[in-house]
C-alpha cells in the first residue's frame, strides 16, 4: 500500500467527557446544547432535578428565577442547596451548586418572584430557548404561558404531589428531522428499482454463478430476481400471508446444495427468505410524512418560513419531478451475508443514488431561496442532506396553548369527560391536579398542608372539583380516593418522584434544544405507586 | 445548633405520606412516627456501582430518609463518567467510585451514614450481604446481576419445604441504555429472579469469524478483525489489549482504517472503534436519574409498607414521546437459581461428549454459563468433569472433553456439579437419558 500510514485523531478533553452521549445525539446535538440557554422558574428539588441533567450533559447556560428563601422543608428534599443555607436565597443557593457540576456551564440567577418578572419587565423571557416552570400558581402559569406562546419558546410545567407527576409541554409548532425511531425501515426500493439498481442486479445471473458466488449474493439480490419473477406472473406485489409463504417457497426451491458438504447451506438465500416480510412492501410516501409536504406551509412558503419548510418544500418539488412520486433515496443498506465486493458494490450503488438524490433537493432548495430572496448561504447543504436521508421520519407537532385550558368558553373538556368513564383512567390526576391549583388560588396553600387541616381540606377540595367539572360540562367524581389520597399528601414534593420526573423533563428540554427524538404530545401524567404513566393531549 | 424543629420540618415532606393514612395504603400500614425512625435509624440498604446509576440512588435513597447506608463498586473514577456520575469532579479521576461517592453524600446530608467497599461484590461473603433489608443495584453488568440474584437466593431459608419470609431480601434491579431503562423489583424466593428471566437479556451481538477474515462488510468487521486476529498476531506493546490506553486504540484504530481502505469499507471512526474495542454502552445523565429515582421509590415503599410496591417490572423508553410498560415477570417453575428443583438434561444421543454439554450450558438461552466447571459424584468418588478456571486443573481435565459421558461413568439420572461466574452457589444439574438403550 502506497498511501501514508492513517493518523489517528487527536481527542480532545471534552469530547471524552462527552463521549457516552454523543453517541446518541452527535456532535450537531452537542453543538445545538451548548448554545441553548434554558430559564427554570422556581428552585425547587424538582427544579433542580431538571436542571441536574442538563448542566451535566453540558447544556450553555441557565437562568433561575425565584424569589424564595431557603426553608428547612427544602433542604430535606433539595440536593442542591446545603444546611445552612437556610434563609438565603434559593435562586443563589441552587445556582452556585449546580454550577460546581460542570465547569462548561454558565448560570446566573434572578432573586425575584416570578410574577414581579412577569408584570414588571415582559421582554425578560425573550432570549431563552426553553423555558421550564415547577410550582407555579394558577394565574401566573396563565400570563407565563400566553406570553411564550406570543414568542414561540417551548415551556414546560412540571408539578409533583406525592407520588404523582405531571408534565405539561407548551410549543406552537415542533418540527423534528432526526426522530431516531427504534425500529427502522430500510428504504430498499425492490418494488420501484431506481435505474442503477436495476442495471446492477440485471447484470446478475443467479444461475451461472459458481456454487461459491452463488452462496455470496447479498439476499437483497436474491429477493429481487425472485419478486421480478414472482410479478411477471402475477402482476402485483406478494400481500397476503398465503402470497409470502409461497414466494418464500419459490426462494427456498432456489437454495442449491454443495456436493462435497451437504451440511453447507446458503445463508444468504435463508436471509431472502426472512426478509420477505420485511423488505418487499410497497414503497410509498407514509402518510404522515405526506401530509407533511401537503401542509400550507409547506406550500405557501412565505419570507419567513424555516428552514424546515423551505428544504421540506424543495422535498416536495423533488417527489413531483424528478422523484418520479417517491422520496429522496435514504441509501443506506442492512448488514447481509455477502462478499465484500458484491456487498459493498451494492452498498455504493444505494449511496450513490441518494447523493445524486439529495443533490437534486438541495438544487431546488437553492431555487426556492432565490424566489424568496434569501441569501444561498442562509440553509447550509449538509442540514439538506441530513433532511433526505431522514425524509421517512420527520415530524411536525402542533401544540395548543396552556392558557387555553383555564378558559371554559375555549377550553373542550370532551376528552376529559370520555376518559373519565374508565375508572381506571389516569385523567383523574390531571382533573385532581386541577382542582388542587383552585384551591390554593383560593386557600392560598395546599390541600392538607397542615396537620390539623387534612379533614376539612377534603371537603373544601372536592367544592373546587366539582366546580370545575361542571364548568367542563362533567359529571362529578365516581370515588373520592383520589380526592383523600392528594390531601394525605398535603402538596409534600418527595425526593425521588421529582428526581424521576426531573430527568425526564430534562430529556425534553434536550429535545428541543438539540431538535431530535419526538417530544412528549402534550401532557404526561405518572403515578409512582404502580409506576405507570400516560400520556393525554389538550 | 441542629435543633429537633429543624430536623422535624426538615422530614416534613416524607412524614405526611408515612404519618397519614390513605386509601391506597397497604393493608398492613401502621401510620406512625416510628417508620420514619426505622428509615433513619435501622434501615440498611446495600447499593451495588457507584456508577450512573449509583450516584443518584445514593442522593435519591439519602433524600427519601435512609441513612444507613452501604455502597460497593470496585471500578475508579475516570473522565467519561462526569457526563452523569455527578458526585464526581475533575480532581477524583482516578479515585475509588464508592469512596468519593460515599464521601460526597456523607458532607451534603447531615446524618447520612454511607459506608463505602471499593471491592468486587464476589469478595464480599453470605455473612455480609445477610445484613441489609434491601439491595438495589445498578449494575452494567448481568453476570454480576446473576451473581447477587444467585447470593439472595442463596441466603433463603427453608423449613419443610416452606419459606422462611423473613430471610428474604428484597432486590431492586435498574439497568440503563441511552434513553431506554428498566426497573423491576424481585423477592427472592417468591417472585421472579433474574435467572427466571434471563432470556431478556439480548444476545450479545457477535460477528462469526469467517466474516471479519473472509468477507468484511461494515467498519465493526475491520475493527473486530484487528482486535482478535491481528493484535494477537503482531502483539504491539507486548500484552492483553486495554481499552483505556489510548495507544492501544489509537493502534487498532490505524489498522482498522488500512483494512477498511484495502477492501473499500467506509464510515470507520475513531469513535466506533472504541465503542467495538471497549463495548460502550451509550449513557445519559437524565435516563440514569429516571431508573435511580424509581428504585429509589420503590426501597421507600418496600421499607416503608406506605403503598403497594412495583408488580413487578416496568420499562421506560424516552425517544418517542414517553413511554412506560408495566407488567408481571412470572417466576419459572424449573429455575436453575430458584426454584429448588434440580434442572433435567434431557441427553438424546448416545454419543454426546463433555464438550457438548459444556457447550450447551453455555449456549441455552436460560443458563447462559460462561466457563462452567463441572464436578460429579462418580463411583463413590467426586471427580472433577473439568474446569477451566483453574490451569493445572484445566490440563489434567482437559482429556475428558472429547469423552463421551457414559465414559465418563455418568448414567441416566446422574447428578453433576456446576460451578461458574454467574453464580455464587453450585447448581445440580440431573442428566436424563432419553434414548434407548438399545441404540449404543
Amino acid at each position: 500500500m502506497a498511501s501514508p500510514a492513517p493518523k489517528s485523531p487527536e481527542q480532545s478533553e471534552r469530547n471524552r467527557k462527552y463521549d457516552r452521549q454523543l453517541r446518541l445525539w452527535g456532535d450537531h446535538g452537542q453543538a445545538a446544547l451548548e448554545g441553548a440557554h434554558v430559564c427554570i422558574i422556581n428552585a425547587t428539588a424538582l427544579g433542580t432535578e431538571i436542571l441536574k441533567s442538563l448542566v451535566l450533559p453540558g447544556i450553555g447556560a441557565f437562568t433561575i428565577v425565584d424569589g424564595k428563601k431557603v426553608t428547612s422543608e427544602d433542604i430535606g428534599a433539595n440536593f442542591f442547596l446545603e444546611t445552612d443555607s437556610v434563609g438565603k436565597s434559593r435562586a443563589q443557593i441552587a445556582t452556585q451548586m449546580l454550577l460546581e457540576l460542570n465547569s462548561d456551564v454558565r448560570g446566573d440567577y434572578i432573586d425575584e418572584e416570578p410574577d414581579q418578572i412577569l408584570y414588571n419587565s415582559p421582554d425578560f423571557f425573550n432570549n431563552f430557548t426553553v423555558v421550564v416552570a415547577t410550582c407555579l400558581v394558577e394565574k401566573s402559569l396563565v400570563l407565563l404561558s400566553q406570553r411564550l406562546w406570543e414568542l414561540n419558546i417551548p415551556l414546560i410545567v412540571c408539578r409533583t404531589i406525592g407520588f404523582i407527576a405531571y408534565m405539561r409541554i407548551q410549543v406552537k409548532e415542533h418540527m423534528v428531522v432526526e426522530t431516531h425511531p427504534d425500529n427502522e425501515v430500510p428504504d430498499l426500493r425492490l418494488d420501484k428499482p431506481f435505474e442503477t439498481l436495476k442495471k446492477h442486479v440485471d447484470s446478475v445471473n443467479l444461475d451461472e454463478l459458481s456454487f461459491k458466488d452463488h452462496s455470496h449474493v447479498p439476499y437483497l439480490i436474491v429477493l429481487y430476481k425472485f419478486l421480478e419473477k414472482w410479478i411477471l406472473s402475477k402482476r402485483e406485489l406478494p400481500k397476503s400471508y398465503n402470497e409470502k409463504s409461497q414466494l418464500k417457497q419459490m426462494i427456498r426451491e432456489g437454495i442449491r446444495r454443495d456436493e462435497n458438504d451437504t451440511s453447507n447451506s446458503e445463508e444468504n438465500f435463508e436471509e431472502a427468505v426472512k426478509a420477505v416480510n420485511t423488505c418487499i412492501g410497497r414503497t410509498e410516501i407514509p402518510e404522515n410524512v405526506m401530509n407533511i409536504l401537503n401542509n400550507d406551509q409547506c406550500i405557501n412558503l412565505t419570507a419567513k418560513s424555516s428552514s424546515f419548510w423551505i428544504i421540506a418544500k424543495a422535498v416536495r418539488d423533488f417527489v413531483e419531478n424528478e422523484g418520479g412520486g417517491l422520496l429522496p433515496l435514504k441509501g443506506t443498506l442492512p448488514d447481509m451475508t455477502a462478499d465484500t465486493e458484491k456487498y459493498i458494490t451494492l452498498q455504493q450503488i444505494y449511496h450513490k443514488q441518494a447523493i445524486a438524490d439529495a443533490e437534486a433537493v438541495w438544487r431546488r432548495t437553492l431555487q426556492l431561496l432565490r424566489q424568496l430572496g434569501k441569501s444561498s448561504d442562509s440553509i447550509p447543504e449538509r442540514d439538506v442532506k441530513l433532511f433526505c436521508r431522514h425524509a421517512l421520519n420527520i415530524y411536525v407537532a402542533k401544540g395548543t396553548c396552556i392558557a387555553d385550558e383555564y378558559d371554559s368558553k375555549i377550553f373542550d373538556a370532551s376528552n376529559i369527560v370520555q376518559c373519565l368513564e374508565n375508572p381506571e383512567s389516569m385523567m383523574v390526576y390531571y382533573v385532581i391536579l386541577r382542582g388542587i391549583e383552585k384551591f390554593q388560588t383560593e386557600y392560598n396553600s395546599y390541600p392538607g398542608e397542615f396537620d390539623d387541616q387534612v379533614e376539612p381540606d377534603i371537603v373544601k377540595l372536592k367544592v373546587c372539583i366539582t366546580k370545575l367539572l361542571n364548568e367542563w360540562g362533567c359529571g362529578p367524581l365516581v370515588k373520592d380516593d383520589y380526592v383523600h389520597e392528594f390531601c394525605r399528601f398535603g402538596g409534600a414534593e418527595l425526593h425521588s418522584v421529582s428526581a424521576f420526573l426531573g430527568g425526564l423533563a430534562a430529556q425534553e428540554v434536550i429535545k428541543f434544544v438539540t431538535n431530535q427524538y419526538k417530544p412528549v404530545h402534550n401532557t404526561f401524567i405518572y403515578d409512582a405507586v404502580t409506576s405507570n404513566s400516560g400520556t393525554f393531549f389538550f | 445548633m441542629m435543633g429537633s424543629d429543624h430536623m422535624h420540618r426538615r422530614w416534613s415532606n416524607l412524614r405526611k405520606v408515612l404519618e397519614r393514612s390513605g386509601p391506597f395504603c397497604r393493608p398492613d400500614f401502621e401510620p406512625s412516627t416510628e417508620t420514619l425512625q426505622f428509615l433513619l435509624d435501622n434501615c440498611k440498604i446495600l447499593v451495588i456501582g457507584a456508577g450512573g446509576l449509583g450516584c443518584e440512588l445514593l442522593k435519591d435513597l439519602g433524600l427519601m430518609g435512609f441513612r444507613q447506608i452501604h455502597v460497593i463498586d470496585m471500578d475508579t473514577i475516570e473522565l467519561s463518567n462526569l457526563n452523569r456520575q455527578f458526585l464526581f469532579r475533575h480532581k477524583d479521576i482516578g479515585s475509588s467510585k464508592a469512596e468519593v461517592a460515599a464521601k460526597f453524600i456523607n458532607s451534603r446530608i447531615p446524618g447520612c451514614n454511607v459506608i463505602s467497599h471499593c471491592c468486587k461484590i464476589q469478595d464480599k461473603a453470605e455473612d455480609f450481604y445477610r445484613q441489609f433489608h434491601i439491595v438495589i443495584c445498578g449494575l452494567d453488568s448481568i453476570i454480576a446481576r446473576r451473581w447477587i440474584n444467585g447470593m439472595l437466593l442463596s441466603l433463603l431459608v427453608y423449613e419443610d419445604g416452606e419459606l422462611d419470609r423473613s430471610s428474604v431480601i428484597p432486590m431492586i434491579d435498574g439497568g440503563t441504555e441511552g434513553f431506554k431503562g428498566n426497573v423491576r423489583v424481585i423477592l427472592p424466593g417468591l417472585t421472579a429472579c433474574i435467572e427466571c428471566t434471563l432470556d431478556l437479556y439480548p444476545p450479545q451481538v457477535t460477528y462469526p469469524l469467517c466474516t471479519i477474515a473472509n468477507t468484511p462488510r461494515l467498519p465493526e468487521h475491520c475493527i473486530e478483525y484487528v482486535k482478535v486476529i491481528q493484535w494477537p498476531k503482531e502483539n504491539p506493546f507486548e500484552c492483553a489489549i486495554d481499552g483505556d490506553d489510548p495507544q492501544h486504540i489509537n493502534w487498532i484504530y490505524e489498522k482498522s482504517i488500512e483494512r477498511a481502505a484495502q477492501f473499500g469499507i467506509q464510515g470507520l471512526t475513531y469513535r466506533l472503534v472504541q465503542g467495538v474495542v471497549k463495548n460502550i454502552i451509550p449513557a445519559v445523565a437524565s435516563t440514569n436519574a429516571v431508573i435511580a429515582a424509581a428504585c429509589a421509590t420503590e426501597a421507600f415503599k418496600l421499607a416503608s409498607s406506605c403503598s403497594a410496591s412495583l408488580n413487578n417490572y416496568m420499562v421506560l423508553n424516552d425517544v418517542d414521546g414517553i413511554y412506560t410498560y408495566t407488567y408481571e415477570a412470572e417466576k419459572k417453575e424449573d429455575c436453575v437459581a430458584c426454584s429448588q428443583v434440580p434442572k433435567e438434561i434431557e441427553i438424546n444421543n448416545p454419543k454426546f461428549k463433555l464438550n457438548d454439554l459444556i457447550e450447551f450450558l453455555c449456549e441455552k438461552p436460560d443458563l447462559q454459563m460462561k466457563n462452567p466447571g463441572l464436578t460429579a459424584y462418580i463411583n463413590g468418588k467426586n471427580k472433577t468433569l473439568y474446569m477451566q478456571t483453574v490451569a493445572s486443573i484445566e490440563e489434567r481435565t482437559r482429556e475428558n472433553l472429547t469423552k463421551t459421558l457414559v465414559e465418563l461413568g455418568l448414567r441416566n439420572g446422574s447428578e453433576i456439579n456446576v460451578a461458574d461466574i454467574t453464580t455464587p452457589s453450585t447448581i445440580v444439574l440431573k442428566l436424563k437419558f432419553v434414548y434407548c438403550n438399545s441404540d449404543m
